[in-house]
This record gives structure tokens, sequence and C-alpha cells, in this order.
């Protein structure tokens, strides 16, 4: 069975996944950008229990498969390859999509260790959105061919997430992502991500937008990043905003008039 | 001394240039960005393509091709 979703399709999606023969305890997403070896890792940890395939009128495909781990079912989501979350083509949207408004209980970036300072744009716009991430630093193995050692424990501690080192071909590193996957999944450990802060005139007006923002959405998604990307003025989202909006049950936002939410956001995207 | 500011398509293969501005907006502006074109970035040119554009550019450890149409709205200055 196949997986896809397109640029809108996302709800379609979680309700596929929901749908699932398989119960899981928590579903992961995985990230990175292009040719990091993402598949290799989601091979490596879901074995042969995954689907992949086309999903007719649909763009962009996404595998889905499972795991066990301490007795946990975990469900992995194979995203598209992406430099960014900027949502400028089809596979970043669905990226950001599904990490923004899927709610995976964590996300793991899988980096290129022989170009590490390049993968980290990514790294940073994910836990902008979302402190339950993982950094995997993936192809130490050819890092080391080129003389690259890469400091895990350093990372870790600039950019407040776990950092595993991994080689997935050989498989080297796996159980030890497994790991770091349960303790941020099941509330073992708390990232304290990197904060970005931006200019002063920025922020400031974040701080004005996110009122309105948690106002509107009932804390549901970071109010931090949805004020951010209006600064943007970024129509992608604020079209996946307002689906979401108009899709919530009346008895979800009880302290909204009906149709107000929508009304409220469009008036907020509408000041930039 | 004022260093040299000039466009990025005028930087020579094998040379290596720090970028000053990207003079882009949208979502031109936001790829570039992306693939680590901030200010301060070192750039190398490594090769041109047979028809001389685009150009191949190492930008933070990555090989990097870029059409003239965008390299020549990144300002870069020449570095020692
Ligand atoms: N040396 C080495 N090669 C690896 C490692 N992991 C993956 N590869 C290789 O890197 C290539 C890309 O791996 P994929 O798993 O397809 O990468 P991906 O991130 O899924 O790629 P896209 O989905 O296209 O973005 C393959 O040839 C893998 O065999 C590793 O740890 N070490
Ligand atoms: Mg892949």
């Amino acid at each position: 069975m196949g997986l896809t979703a397109q640029s809108t399709g996302i709800y379609a999606f979680l309700e596929e996944l929901s749908r699932s023969p398989v119960k899981a305890d928590a579903v992961v997403a995985l990230a990175g950008n292009p040719n990091t070896g993402k598949s290799t890792v989601f091979n490596g940890l879901t074995g042969l229990n995954q689907h992949t395939g086309n999903w007719p009128g649909k763009t962009v495909v996404l595998a889905k498969g499972n795991y066990r781990h301490r007795n946990k079912s975990i469900t992995l989501v194979d995203l598209p390859g992406t430099y960014s979350l900027l949502a400028n083509s089809a596979d970043e949207q669905v990226a950001r999509d599904f990490i923004c408004f899927g709610d995976p209980d964590a996300t793991v970036v899988v980096a290129d260790a022989t170009c590490l300072e390049r993968n980290l744009n990514l790294v940073l716009q994910v836990i902008e959105i979302t402190p339950k991430t993982i950094l995997c630093v993936n192809l130490v193995d050819e890092a080391k061919r080129k003389r690259i050692e890469v400091d895990c424990p350093k990372l870790e501690r600039s950019l407040g997430i776990p950092v595993v080192p991994a080689a997935a071909r050989d498989k080297v590193g796996l159980t030890d992502l497994k790991e770091a996957i349960h303790k941020v999944v099941f509330g073992k450990q708390r990232n304290r991500p990197k904060r970005i802060v931006y200019n002063q005139a920025i922020e400031a007006v974040i701080g004005e937008l996110q009122g309105e923002v948690k106002r509107l959405f009932q804390g549901k998604f970071n109010s931090r990043w949805v004020a951010l990307r209006l600064l943007d003025g970024d129509p992608t989202l604020v079209n996946e905003m307002r689906n979401y909006l108009q899709r919530r049950q009346p008895k979800a936002e009880p302290f909204l008039e009906k149709g107000e939410g929508v009304k409220g956001f469009e008036q907020l995207s509408n000041r930039f | 001394m004022a260093v040299a500011e000039f466009e990025l398509t005028q930087l020579p293969i094998g040379r290596m240039a720090e970028v000053v501005k990207v003079g882009l907006t949208g979502l031109a502006r936001n790829r570039l960005l992306d693939l680590g074109l901030v200010p301060s970035t070192i750039v190398e040119a490594i090769r041109k393509s047979p028809s001389g554009d685009p150009v191949a550019y190492k930008i933070r450890g990555a090989v990097i091709a870029l059409r003239s149409e965008e390299s020549r709205h990144i300002t870069v200055r020449s570095i020692n």
C-alpha cells in the first residue's frame, strides 16, 4: 500500500496513517537534505515492515514503516529530501506540512557529516517548529575518509537536542538512534533547542502577533513559528492554516464564534 | 583600503570570495539563502559548464550550480 501527500493533502495522509493496521505508540518523521541517507536509515530501522508506492493523481510519494523498540511500536514516515521548509517546492511543502500540522511525536533530521554546515539550515528550521527533534549525523564513515571529524557532544550542547552519529549503510548508530528517539518521544528527555533570536524590530512584531495567533489556534501550533511565517507572507502556509481553521469542529473552539477563527486569521495575515 | 565588491558572475574559476549581499526578494532569495548563501559565506568558483552557464560553486562544503541570472544578484568581495 502506498502513501502520498499532495501539497494540500496533509489531512488525507493523516487519515490514511490513522487507519493503519499497526497501532503505533508514536509517529516519527524523518527529514533531511536530499541524498543524506534518510531512506537507508528508514530501511535500517524498519526492515521489511514498510509500504511505498504511487497513489493515483498525487505528486509526492511518502514511505511509512514500523519498528519496535523497548516494547513500543514506532511508525516512521520518510519525508522528501529538502534543503528548507520554506515551501519553495511541493516537496518542501509536504515536509513542512507534515512536521507542522501532522504533529509527529518526534522529528529526526538526517544530516550529511561531510557537509554538515549546509545541513544545519534545515536543522535550525525544524527546531524552530518543534523541540522534539533529533539530529542524526549520517555518513560518518565517508567523513572519516575525508578526514572530517564531527564533535557530536559539542553540537548537542550548541543545538540543545540529541545528536547521534551514524553510518546507516553499515547499520552503525541505529540502536543509539532508536534509543534517542525513545527518550524524546516518551518524555525521558526534554530538549532545550537553541532559540533563534531576530532583530529587535522583528522580535517586537512577533510578540505582538503571537498573542493573537495563540488565541486563534488555542495553543495548537507553535505561535512563534506561525508569527514568523505570517511575517514572511508565505501564502501556502496561510492557506494551510485556513484549511485547519475551517475543518475544525466548533466544539474544539469554545472561545470562538463559528468562522471567527478564519476571519481573524485572514485579518492577521492581511496585515503583511 | 576599501575592498572591491563585485558580482559573483565575475569571480574567476579557482578563486574564492565572501558574500556581501543577496540582492533578490521572495522565493528566489529564499532558495539562495537555503543553499547557504548568507552574508559572510565563503564561495569558491569550481568550474564552468561547456556553455559557460551555469557555473559550479563550492558553498559550505557542497558543490552547487548557479545560473548567471541568479549569481549576478549576489554581491561578493575578494578575500586573500
Ligand atoms: N558511505 C555511506 N553511504 C551511505 C550511508 N548512508 C547512505 N549511504 C548511501 O548514500 C546514498 C543515498 O542514500 P539514500 O538513503 O537513498 O538517501 P536519501 O536521503 O533517502 O536520498 P533522497 O530520498 O533522494 O533525498 C546511497 O547510495 C546510500 O547507499 C552511510 O552511512 N555511509
Ligand atoms: Mg530517500
